[in-house]
C-alpha cells in the first residue's frame, strides 16, 4: 500500500500529461464499473433484506425501501435453529483452523528441518492428498464418522478438515526460508526439539500461521457438501448447510432469505474486513510459491 | 487447491537439516509427523482405498457389500445422466476460465503507474471470493427471479422480454456459469496482481521510450512475463470447476426443470451416494472424474510448452 502512494506521488510529479490524465480517469471509470458489478449484488441482498415481502413483489421493482423494515431478520431466527446454526460453523471453522495450525506446522517443521528416513517419499504421498477430489473419500469418511457414533455432532464437522497437505506444503516453504543460526544457537544452549519449534521457530511464522489460518477459516465456513452429508439433524448443521433448508422452507419470501445469507456470510465478511491483509497474502503464496 | 513440490527445495532441505541423521533425532522427527500422518491414514489414504473397494461392490439394504466386478463402471459409462453431467462439468470449467482473461485485464490496469485506490478496488473484487457460496447462490437467483427480479427489469429498459433465466433449461447453465466467474474473478486477480508485481518495471519504462501503446506493452511485455502464472491458474481454475458443486446445489431448487441440464459430476454424485443409496455407482462415478481431472491436468501441462514463457 505504501508503494502505491508513494508511485502516485511520482506520477503527479513526473512527465504526465493531459493524455495521461485522461487515460487515468478512463482505468478509474473501467475499475469502479468493474467494482461496482461485484458489490452491487451485496447492496440489493441488503436492501431486499429491509423491504416487506409484498414490497418485493412489486414490478417494477422499488430501490429502496418504502418502509424499513428489518422483520425478516428477526423471522430467520424463528424459522430455523439460526443460533445453534451459528454455534456449528463457529465450531467448525475454529476446529478446523486450529487442528491444521498444530498438526500442519508439527509435520512442516520435521520435513523442513529434520534428516529422517524415508522423509522425500512421506512427503510426496502426503502431497498426494492435494490431488484427490473430496468426492473420493467422502463416502467411507461418513462410514468413519458413524463408526465412531459422531453423526450430528461438532466433531464430526470438523474432524477430517483438520489435516491438511496444503497447508503442511505451505508452512514447510516458509520453514526452509527461516535463517537457521537462531536454531543452532538454541540447540548449543541445549534446547530441545520441541523446544526450539515452539519458542523459537512457530512465533517466527506467524505471519504464515495467519495466512493458512484466514484460508482455513474461509474455507471452513463455505464448505457445504462434508456438513450436508454427516449432519442432517438441522440444529446440528453449519449455517451453509442451513440456509439450503431455508430455500426449500421460503421458495419466494425473498427478504426473508435475503436477511438469512447476509447474516450467515457476515462474520467471514468481518473477518475479512480486519485481516484483509493475510487473505490476499495466503492467495497470493497459493499463486507464485507453485 | 494444487501446489507443485519442487524437487529441488526438498534436496536443499535434506543438505540444510540442522541434524544429523542419530536414532534420536529420527524418533523426534517422526514424532512430529505422526499427528499429521496419523490423521491422513484415517480420513484420507483408507478412505481412497475403501472407495476402490466400494466400487466394485453392490451395497445391502441392511448394509454388507457384494462383489459385483466391473458391473457399476459399466453402469456408469451407459447412463445418460453421467454424459449429461459430464457435458456441464466441462461447459462449467470453460466457462469458468473466462474469469481469468478478465483478471488479467483489471490485473494490467491496477498496474498503470500512479494509480490510486488500487487496494480498495483489490479488496472490492475480492469480496464475492470470500462470501458464503450458498449465500451468493441466493442473491443471484433473485436477481435472475423470473418475475420480480432485478435482471429482468433492467433487461426490460432495453426491450428485452422477462426470461426464467435458471429455470430455462436453455439459460440455466449460462446463468450458474456468469455466477461463477463473478465469484472467482478477484481470486484471480490476487494471483495475477502478485505476477505482475514480478515484472522489472524498466522493462515497461524502456518500451514506453521506444514508443510502445498500452496495447503494445500489454501484448508483448505483460503476457507473455506472465504466462507462467497464468498457466498455474488455469490449472488450478480447471480442477476447482470441474469438482463444481455447491453454487449448483443452490440455485437449482428440487422442482427445478432444468437440474438435468446443469448438473455436476459432483452433484450427481452426491445424489447417487446419499440419496439414492447406489454407493458402489457413486464410487465408480468418482473415480472417472477423477482420472479425467489427471488427464485434463496432464494435457495442460503437455500444451504449457507451446505458450509459457519461462524466464
Amino acid at each position: 500500500m505504501a508503494d502505491t502512494r508513494k508511485r502516485g506521488k511520482r506520477g503527479k510529479r513526473g512527465m504526465r500529461g493531459k493524455r495521461g490524465r485522461a487515460g487515468s480517469i478512463a482505468t478509474h471509470a473501467v475499475l469502479s464499473l468493474g467494482a461496482l458489478v461485484m458489490v452491487f449484488p451485496f447492496l440489493w441482498q441488503l436492501l431486499t433484506a429491509l423491504k416487506t415481502l409484498a414490497e418485493t413483489s412489486r414490478v417494477p421493482p422499488t430501490f429502496l425501501p418504502d418502509k424499513w423494515n428489518g422483520a425478516s431478520f428477526e423471522e430467520v431466527f424463528t424459522a430455523l435453529p439460526f443460533r445453534e446454526m451459528l454455534t456449528n460453523s463457529v465450531l467448525n471453522t475454529v476446529g478446523r483452523t486450529l487442528g491444521q495450525l498444530v498438526f500442519c506446522s508439527l509435520a512442516a517443521y520435521a520435513f523442513a528441518r529434520m534428516r529422517f528416513r524415508g522423509r522425500n517419499v512421506l512427503f510426496a504421498l502426503f502431497l498426494s492428498v492435494l490431488m484427490v477430489p473430496s468426492s473420493l473419500l467422502v463416502l467411507p469418511q461418513y462410514d468413519i464418522i458413524q463408526g465412531l457414533g459422531l453423526l450430528n455432532s461438532a466433531p464430526a464437522l470438523f474432524l477430517p478438515g483438520m489435516f491438511s497437505a496444503f497447508g503442511t506444503f505451505m508452512l514447510r516453504q516458509f520453514f526452509l526460508a527461516l535463517p537457521k543460526e537462531l536454531e543452532e544457537a538454541a540447540r548449543i544452549d541445549g534446547a530441545g526439539s520441541f523446544r526450539v519449534f515452539w519458542s523459537i521457530m512457530l512465533p517466527l511464522l506467524r505471519p504464515a500461521l495467519a495466512a493458512l489460518a484466514v484460508i482455513t477459516a474461509m474455507w471452513s465456513w463455505n464448505d457445504l457438501l462434508w456438513p450436508l452429508i454427516v449432519n442432517t439433524d438441522p440444529a446440528k448443521m453449519p449455517i451453509s448447510a442451513g440456509l439450503t433448508s431455508l430455500e426449500g422452507q421460503y421458495e419466494t419470501n425473498y427478504p426473508v432469505m435475503m436477511a438469512g445469507s447476509l447474516i450467515a456470510s457476515l462474520p467471514m465478511l468481518l473477518v475479512y474486513v480486519f485481516l484483509q491483509r493475510h487473505f490476499v497474502q495466503s492467495v497470493a503464496l497459493s499463486g507464485t510459491k507453485g | 487447491m494444487s501446489v507443485f513440490p519442487s524437487t529441488a527445495a526438498s534436496k536443499a532441505a535434506g543438505r540444510t537439516a540442522a541434524t544429523r541423521s542419530k536414532p534420536r533425532g529420527q524418533r523426534t522427527a517422526y514424532l512430529f509427523i505422526a499427528p499429521l500422518g496419523l490423521g491422513f491414514a484415517v480420513f484420507y489414504f483408507w478412505p481412497l482405498l475403501q472407495t476402490f473397494y466400494f466400487s466394485f461392490t453392490e451395497f445391502g439394504a441392511f448394509g454388507g457389500h457384494t462383489f459385483i466386478g466391473t458391473d457399476n463402471y459399466l453402469r456408469v459409462v451407459k447412463d445418460v445422466t453421467v454424459w449429461q453431467a459430464l457435458g456441464n462439468t466441462l461447459f462449467y470449467s470453460l466457462i469458468g476460465l473466462t474469469a481469468l482473461p478478465v483478471a488479467i485485464v483489471v490485473a494490467s490496469l491496477l498496474n498503470r503507474r500512479g494509480l490510486r485506490g488500487v487496494a480498495v478496488y483489490r479488496a472490492l473484487y475480492f469480496v464475492p471470493f470470500v462470501t458464503l457460496p450458498v449465500a451468493v447462490g441466493l442473491v443471484w437467483n433473485w436477481l435472475y427471479n423470473g418475475d420480480f427480479g432485478l435482471l429482468n427489469e433492467m433487461l426490460s429498459r432495453f426491450g428485452v422480454d422477462r426470461h426464467y433465466w435458471v429455470s430455462d433449461p436453455s439459460t440455466a447453465v449460462y446463468a450458474i456459469g456468469t455466477v461463477m466467474v463473478w465469484s472467482s474473478t478477484g481470486y484471480y486477480l490476487i494471483i495475477f496482481m502478485a505476477g505482475i508485481k514480478g515484472i522489472p518495471r524498466d522493462y515497461y519504462e524502456a518500451a514506453e521510450i521506444d514508443g510502445a501503446g498500452a496495447l503494445r506493452r500489454f501484448f508483448t511485455i505483460t503476457l507473455p512475463l506472465l504466462s507462467p502464472t497464468i498457466f498455474f491458474a488455469s490449472v488450478i481454475c480447471m480442477i476447482n470447476s470441474l469438482q463444481t458443486f455447491d453454487l449448483i446445489y443452490i440455485m437449482m431448487a428440487e422442482k427445478n426443470p432444468a437440474i438435468g441440464d446443469t448438473q455436476s459430476v459432483v452433484g450427481l454424485f452426491y445424489k447417487w451416494a446419499f440419496i439414492e443409496n447406489a454407493q458402489g455407482a457413486a464410487a465408480a462415478l468418482a473415480f472417472l472424474l477423477m482420472l479425467l481431472i489427471a488427464a485434463l491436468t496432464y494435457l495442460q501441462f503437455r500444451l504449457q510448452k507451446r505458450w509459457v514463457h519461462y524466464g
